[in-house]
């Protein structure tokens, strides 16, 4: 069997307006559907990056000063008397104190070079600061090197920029500043003086932002020695032990409350867990992904239907020529081919213009919002979608219209 | 006529009810994204001192110099101490005011057994006047108090109705962070979004802030910024005197400039400021300055969430599609009566009259499917915090001229889409629908 396309091609001209609406629809609809699956796929990806953090177990505490007026050393007292108390916690295995934690959010990063000249910055890393408990308390995996003796923790006050000799970095990190493996050892200069030695690295540890500068930078991040005795404030990262995460919440501010009363964890958010920092942190990408879902689902619908009903318009229009090919000889078959043919035809024409309109729109994203180009794997799986999806909606009229009996020739002027 | 047209309309739509239905789907959806997706982009991009934006702009200072500054050759965002008080000694403004963010707490008294954290600016006397902070008690602070570094505070009203139960509280005494303040003033509600004042922190979309205190006050205490601080190259500081000489930028200037002669004086004077810099050897480089109003300041600083703008270009697609997909429908719907309209057209019927009632009949689908639009708007900002920070979702709103819009946009498509169907629906040929039926 042979598929006629001449006669398809010469029946269309007579219907220029209703091909034209359908191929510009299916045009438009797979230039949106597949930027949008290209912007769900992104932040999927986004939202799925490990953060090295053992979630299930980790929650901070954000703990403010009520007095501004406190010395660094009362500071310090203070920070030491908390973390004791949180460690002795039943429910808690280990405490932290810190200037920042991981998918926190915005958040302390610095530029790093490899010679103290050196003015352009060799990359960007994002800074913890943290005791000998840090790795321990975060669930982190130490790949090479050692942790942090306590005798190397140094005390931050609130104006003060230190760079401790030694620093414990993230494997990102250390790939980007010494490829090749050989990290260990060497030092590197960050927005201070005087070198930083690395003792350590751990494997995954995500930064605290999450924009797109920190993607840009994804991973690298640097653990410094520090207790941060901020005058306004301290976080404290804890780590339950298994499944007593909810108890270690409950108890923790307790405690710290017991030791002081005279600081401020907010009743809504002062205690979260990583379930929840992990799900406000990644807002956007989730807002965008869930919009970007209902709108293909949506439109790829509307679109099918519309397919549907013009179609039917058509059947409904041609009844008697098709009665009258009928009664020619031509076969149910061959009315459905036709009908099917039509639509491929059109469809055809609509994905190729769809292509181009859908470069053109992630062309838009990449010069505005400096978004990633779109792979042409998307604009593929688009057009396997949308030519699917034509010939799924013609199916039905198409089947109505090869049951138009032989008889309907006859009938009506 | 027109209520008889309308009538043969709503009489249609019953006609082919699935086709109908399909129509109105449409037209709902794509309403609905467009006008969900604009209300967050509306109240995101919008002018937050429309009668003041055009005279009041943000100097900035480029004391970071061609290898360190910001991607494009562009100065910092704010300005470290040195510059910021520079610009304030010079006074080359008729209003002028420094700010940045403090954390202060209110210490507990009486009944209250927990200290409270407030969000705080520490501004200069011209801040209240410049921005139109209205008061519902007292006002703001003197220049004179400015120079006296005066423990003087302003609160917000919902803070004055958490600490003195709404009463009058100018003159009280409020302790914050250990150290007394005097209250001058109670502000009433008043938190512009975007908060075009404060970009280099917040995004503009955070919490109203609890209380403004004296800018010198807060340096003499010692009080570092709890919002952000950028630096550049090698630091070393340990002292509060060593931060306030740093590169480190972290306050944001504001002028008031009424008129273009004084704005292109004020352009000079920065420009100056930079050269004598230069000549002085702080900076060795060319003098690199910008002076924006609010606007261009908004626009720079991104104040629109790139995910409000792609999302309502998508839904704005969506809509043309369901547009698109309207116009089949309306023509595969206006063409299936071509024998009827034939009739009407033997009968008498002008060409305009087809062209009319099928417009009306357009414009009960567009009807239809605003008041589809309408119902799923109203679901799509109710829900529109799935999508948006909470910051953000909870600026968008259904009110009258959003509900207004979601009407005028889908009767105004609908009837658009319809055109070409009833111009060809006024050009079927009597005869021939006569002779074929």
């Amino acid at each position: 069997m042979s598929i006629q396309i001449r006669p398809i091609l010469v029946a269309l001209r007579r219907h220029k307006a209703g091909t034209l609406l359908i191929a510009l629809q299916i045009a438009l609809t797979l230039a949106i559907v597949c930027n949008a699956l290209f912007i769900i796929h992104q932040r999927l990806a986004n939202m799925s990056q490990a953060s090295g953090v053992d979630e299930a177990d980790v929650f901070v505490i954000t703990n403010r000063w009520a007095n501004s007026d406190q010395t660094t050393s009362q500071i310090d007292a203070q920070v030491r008397a908390d973390l004791l108390a949180l460690r002795q916690l039943p429910a808690v295995r280990d405490a932290t104190p810190g200037s920042g934690y991981p998918l926190k959010g915005g958040g302390w990063d610095n530029y790093v070079m490899l010679t103290p000249e050196q003015v352009q910055p060799t990359t960007d890393a994002a800074v913890y600061t943290g005791d000998e408990h840090f790795i321990d308390t975060l669930g982190l995996k130490l790949v090479a090197g050692r942790n942090f003796r306590p005798d190397e923790v140094m005390v931050m006050g609130t104006q003060q920029a230190i760079t401790p000799p030694s620093v414990i970095v993230s494997k990102a990190l250390a790939d980007r500043l010494f490829p090749g493996g050989h990290a260990l050892g060497k030092s590197f200069y960050s927005m201070g003086p005087v070198p930083t030695t690395i003792v350590g690295i751990v494997d995954t540890l995500q930064r605290q932002g999450v924009d797109r500068y920190a993607q840009s930078h994804a991973g690298q991040s640097l653990i410094w020695p520090l207790r941060a005795d901020d005058a306004r404030g301290i976080y404290y990262i804890v780590r339950a032990k298994p499944g007593q995460l909810a108890a270690a919440m409950r108890e923790a501010p307790k405690a710290l409350l017991a030791q002081n009363r005279m600081r401020i964890i907010d009743p809504k958010d002062g205690v979260q867990d990583y379930a929840t920092i992990h799900h406000k942190v990644y807002d956007n990408d989730r807002g965008m992904a869930i919009l970007m879902g209902i709108i293909c689902v949506v439109l790829l619908a509307i679109t099918a239907a519309g397919i549907v009903g013009l179609t039917s318009f058509w059947v409904g229009q041609r009844r008697k020529q098709i009665g009258v090919r009928r009664a020619l000889g031509a076969r149910q078959r061959d009315i459905l081919t036709y009908f099917l043919t039509e639509n491929f035809l059109i469809s055809a024409a609509g994905v190729a213009l769809g292509t181009v309109l859908a470069i053109v729109f992630n062309l838009w994203t990449v010069t505005r919002f400096s978004m990633a180009p779109i792979s042409m794997a998307y604009v593929g799986v688009g057009v396997l979608v949308l030519l699917l999806l034509g010939q799924g909606a013609v199916l039905a009229p198409a089947l109505r219209a090869s049951r138009v009996s032989p008889v309907e020739a006859t009938r009506g002027g | 006529m027109f209520a008889y047209y309308f009538q043969l309309g709503l009489r249609s739509l019953r006609r082919n009810p699935a086709l109908t239905a399909l129509m109105v789907m449409a037209i709902g959806f794509g309403v609905a994204a467009s006008m969900t997706t604009y209300s967050v982009f509306r109240a995101v991009s919008g002018n937050p001192i429309p009668d003041k934006s055009a005279r009041l702009f943000t100097p900035q200072v480029d004391a970071w110099g061609p290898q360190q500054n910001l991607k494009g050759g562009e100065p910092a965002e704010a300005l470290s101490y040195i510059d910021a008080t520079a610009l304030m000694r010079a006074h080359e403004a008729k209003r002028q005011t420094l700010l940045y963010q403090v954390l202060l707490s209110a210490i507990p008294t009486g009944s209250r057994d927990m200290p409270l954290s407030l969000i705080s600016y520490a501004v200069t006397s011209d801040f209240f006047s410049m921005f139109e902070v209205p008061f519902r008690y007292g006002s703001g602070w003197s220049a004179q108090d400015d120079d006296a570094r005066a423990a003087d505070v302003v609160i917000s009203d919902a803070l004055n109705q958490k600490l003195f139960g709404g009463a009058n509280s100018v003159g009280r005494t409020l302790d914050l962070s250990g150290h007394d303040y005097r209250i001058v003033g109670v502000a009433s509600h008043w938190n512009p979004r975007p908060r075009f004042y404060d970009l280099f922190s917040t995004d503009g979309f955070d919490e109203e802030p609890d209380v403004y205190m004296l800018f010198n006050r807060a340096i003499d205490l010692k009080m570092r910024p709890s919002g952000r601080n950028s630096c550049r190259g090698s630091l070393s500081f340990t002292t509060w005197q060593g931060y306030l000489q740093s590169n480190c930028v972290w306050i944001t200037p504001w002028v008031e400039l009424d008129s273009p002669a004084e704005v292109a004086g004020y352009r000079r004077f920065l420009t100056n400021y930079a050269a004598d810099q230069q000549r002085a050897g702080r900076f060795n480089w060319a003098p690199n300055v910008r002076l924006r109003d609010v606007m261009q300041w908004m626009d720079y600083e991104k104040v629109v969430p790139p995910e409000s703008r792609i999302s309502l270009a998508v839904a704005l697609g969506f809509f043309l599609i369901c547009l698109v997909n309207t116009i089949g429908l309306l023509l595969a719907k206006f063409m299936r009566r071509a024998g009827e309209i034939g009739v009407r057209r033997a009968l008498g019927a002008t060409r305009g009259e087809i062209y009319t009632q099928y417009l009306i009949e357009a414009g009960t689908v567009g009807l239809a499917g605003g008041l589809l639009g309408l119902l799923l708007t109203a679901v799509g900002v109710g829900g529109i915090g799935l999508l948006f920070r909470p910051q953000i979702a909870k600026l968008a709103t259904l009110d009258p001229s959003l509900v207004t819009l979601t009407f005028a946009v889908a009767i105004v498509a609908t009837v658009l889409a319809a055109f070409y169907p009833a111009w060809r629906a006024a050009h079927v040929q009597p005869a021939w629908q006569l002779k074929s039926s």
